[in-house]
């Protein structure tokens, strides 16, 4: 592709994140206040005016999350900081999501214009979710899809009026008791994306959604459903910011998604938490035969971010892939990786890591691999590079990887390099300021793997990182 | 004062002197060779120039066209119009030739302007069929796995492109076969001109076979011990270093 294309398209989706950092004054009308008990439950549940069956999941999953520890005796320590009694669970207008912009309340309409979100629209997109807080402000997909029976709503309205197509994979993939995490979110959720695509339908443009935190002390906890009919095709994205509060903030999605039969599924996230953000997400995929799933995933910012996307590969010639990038920047730990599940003969995987750690970031890749004995011509291939920049950072790889039966092939890789003072002052002598010199050093280090990633969402990210690099240089 | 003028330089490394009393003025338009025996301190030279930080400059002056840039940061040197091509290019992987030309060129416009990208690529590959250097080349990553000639010819395109007012070529020649001697002495030569200044460090006196110099210099010691005219690097080539060492740095030390 031409030079010049990418520069328009820069021009484009110009999104700058440094405007991520704002707030307006709060100015709920529902609000769960402080802690979480059943009474939160009860209240949110009544707020969505929900279903007894959903009240009973969620006071049900509040059970198990009491009851699991702290997964600290493998995780980082780092969790313990988290205070649930001092978060607030829900918090939003009482609106409805618009279906035109005009409709948003203002202060809303304008956070995400500061964002770029309705430009992007126009731009290049199929449909748009912006979420606010705990609830979407902006719901609208194009009219041709509607006819064509694709579904994009929120996970209440999801469940409400189409409950014979969602319920029955509504905690399917990710069981509430999957992990302490998991079992939260199915207590306290609300918004995210409910989306189902039709037989055969193939969306031709991304639908994205936009997950904005506003509120300081907040918890956001957005599930989403994705379902895939037979040869159906989507590519979904996602976008995150928060303001940078004092204080730490929580996000703690769940992210299932079905392929059935022949579907494809890409799943994109480009996230840019501000630096207080718990970031604890369960994204995991079920592919029937034939299908494919690819979660692209790039962390960048969060004080912790613990994630590693999955796909169950359940029917014979599933294909699953994860092609992250995670970026530590100083007092960030970004705990990324992918699980990989063959359950079928000739399943494959392909998992592609790539982690950078600035001063004192550090980043951990935790794979997992399981294919059993019974299986045949199944693959694998994992590699993961980390690039150090300075000798304060930290990388760690833990891939466990089980793999037994015959004609079953894994491969893995795994490299460490450093960006090193010589290679910077050779850049500078020809003209680049410091960040520049690292910014272009962490581009070349990821460009192989931005070349897989469509080209909206690469632009994005390399503008993400450059900011990111000359913000790290003191 | 169009000219780069280092006077009485002073510097260590690790408390160690490296360059003694070091003077030298090159002028615009001149092209000088700096030639010594391994050790004597052409290199560090060539770093402290261009803003090298492992390097303590205990006294002494370097003036760009009669400014200051000791102490300036590398990206500064850089703008002000000084370029190194450095003995050992550094690998930068992942980033192509023609992107990191284009971000340093990008470097040098105001902050609000963007570069042209059709007139850049014209340009570019103008200036590689100038150096006959083939236009797949550029997509390259920048040094990996470059062969010693590929990487010179490489510096030598960069600096091309940035169009320096001084050049420091450290040892350029080191590693050459003849073709790429004759390449990259031809990239020198079409970028010589009244406007620039060249300082060209070499061991060897093969190099100004191809690129005569104005004036020829002999460092020995952390400093210049004799200057002379292009004859000088032949009269050098044949009699060796020891009769510097002999003629000149004995008689100095006396």
């Amino acid at each position: 592709m031409s030079e010049s294309i990418i520069n328009e398209q820069e021009e484009a989706i110009k999104v700058d994140y440094e405007k991520g950092n704002f707030s307006f004054p709060e100015d709920y009308t529902y609000d769960a206040g402080t802690g979480l008990s059943e009474e939160t439950v009860a209240y949110i549940s009544k707020v969505k005016n929900e279903d007894e069956w959903i009240k009973e999941f969620r006071l049900k999953a509040l059970e198990i999350f009491n009851k699991k520890p702290m997964p600290t005796h493998w995780a980082s320590k780092d969790l313990e900081n988290i205070i649930f009694e001092n978060i607030r669970y829900y918090l939003s207008k009482g609106q409805k999501p618009s279906r035109t912009w005009d409709e948003v309340p203002d202060d809303v309409k304008e956070t995400f214009e500061r964002l770029g979100i309705p430009e992007q629209e126009r731009k290049f997109l199929a449909g748009v979710e912006a979420q606010f807080d705990s609830e979407a402000a902006y719901s609208r997909m194009k009219e041709d899809l509607e006819k064509e029976g694709v579904i994009f709503v929120g996970s209440s309205e999801g469940l409400e009026k189409y409950p014979e197509i969602f319920r029955p994979y509504f905690g399917k993939v990710i069981p509430s008791a999957d992990n302490k995490f998991s079992a939260l979110n199915s207590a306290v959720f609300s918004g995210g994306s409910f989306i189902y695509v039709p037989k055969g339908v193939k969306l031709k443009q991304p639908l994205q959604a936009y997950f904005r935190i506003n509120a300081e002390n907040f918890g956001q906890f957005e599930r989403t459903l994705i379902i895939a009919d037979e040869g159906a095709e989507i590519t979904y994205m996602e976008g995150c910011t928060a303001p940078k509060f004092e204080t730490a903030t929580l996000h703690s999605a769940v992210v299932e998604l079905v392929a059935l039969k022949n579907a494809k599924i890409q799943y994109i996230t480009v996230q840019n938490w501000s630096n207080n953000v718990f970031n604890l997400v369960t994204k995991r995929a079920h592919a029937e035969e034939n299908a494919e799933v690819k979660w692209i995933d790039c962390n960048i910012g969060s004080r912790l971010t613990m994630k590693y996307p999955g796909v169950v590969l359940k029917g014979r010639k599933a294909r699953g892939e994860v092609l992250s990038i995670a970026l530590a920047n100083d007092g960030q730990h970004q705990d990324t990786g992918a699980k990989m599940i063959h359950l079928a003969d000739e399943t494959t995987s392909n998992i592609i890591s790539k982690s950078i750690s600035i001063g004192k970031g550090r980043s951990t890749y935790r794979g997992q691999v399981h294919m059993p004995k019974h299986l045949k011509n199944c693959k694998n291939n994992t590699e993961c590079d980390a690039l150090l920049i300075n000798t304060n950072s930290r990388t760690d790889t833990y891939p466990a990887i089980t793999t037994r039966g015959e004609g079953n092939t894994v491969q893995h890789e795994a490299s460490v390099s450093k960006v090193s003072a010589e290679q910077i002052f050779y850049m500078m002598q020809r003209g680049l300021s410091e960040g520049e010199a690292m910014s272009l050093a962490v581009n070349g280090f990821v460009n192989d793997l931005l070349k897989a990633f469509p080209m909206e969402y690469s632009v994005e990210l390399k503008r993400l990182i450059d900011m990111e690099m000359e913000g790290s240089v003191g | 004062m169009q000219s780069l003028e280092i006077t009485n330089l002073n510097v260590s490394i690790g408390g160690q002197p490296i360059l003694k009393d070091f003077s030298l003025n090159i002028p615009k338009g001149e092209i000088h060779a700096l030639m010594g025996p391994n050790g004597t301190g052409k290199s560090t030279l060539a770093k402290v120039i261009a803003g090298h930080e492992d390097y303590e400059v205990t006294s002494g002056e370097i003036l760009l066209n009669g400014e200051s840039i000791l102490g300036d940061e590398p990206d500064e040197i850089s703008l002000a119009g000084l370029f190194l091509a450095f003995q050992y290019p550094l690998e930068i992987p992942g980033v192509s030739i023609a992107n990191f030309i284009r971000a340093a060129k990008q470097a040098r416009l105001p902050e609000n302007e963007s570069i042209n990208a059709v007139e850049y690529y014209k340009e570019l590959y103008d200036k590689m069929d100038a150096l006959k250097i083939d236009r797949k080349f550029t997509a390259r990553s920048l040094n990996e796995g470059f062969s010693g000639g590929e990487k010179k010819r490489c510096e030598v395109l960069q600096m091309s492109m940035l169009e320096p007012e001084y050049c420091l070529m450290d040892e350029t020649d080191s590693g050459l076969d003849i073709d790429a001697l004759r390449i990259v002495a031809d990239g020198v030569n079409l970028m010589r001109s009244p406007e620039r200044g060249f300082l060209i460090i070499t061991h060897y006196q093969r190099l100004l076979d191809y690129i005569v110099p104005d004036v020829v210099h002999v460092m020995y010691d952390g400093k210049i011990v004799h200057s002379g005219d292009a004859e000088l690097a032949k009269e050098l080539e044949t009699k060796g270093y020891d009769w510097v060492k002999d003629s000149f740095v004995s008689s100095t030390a006396q």
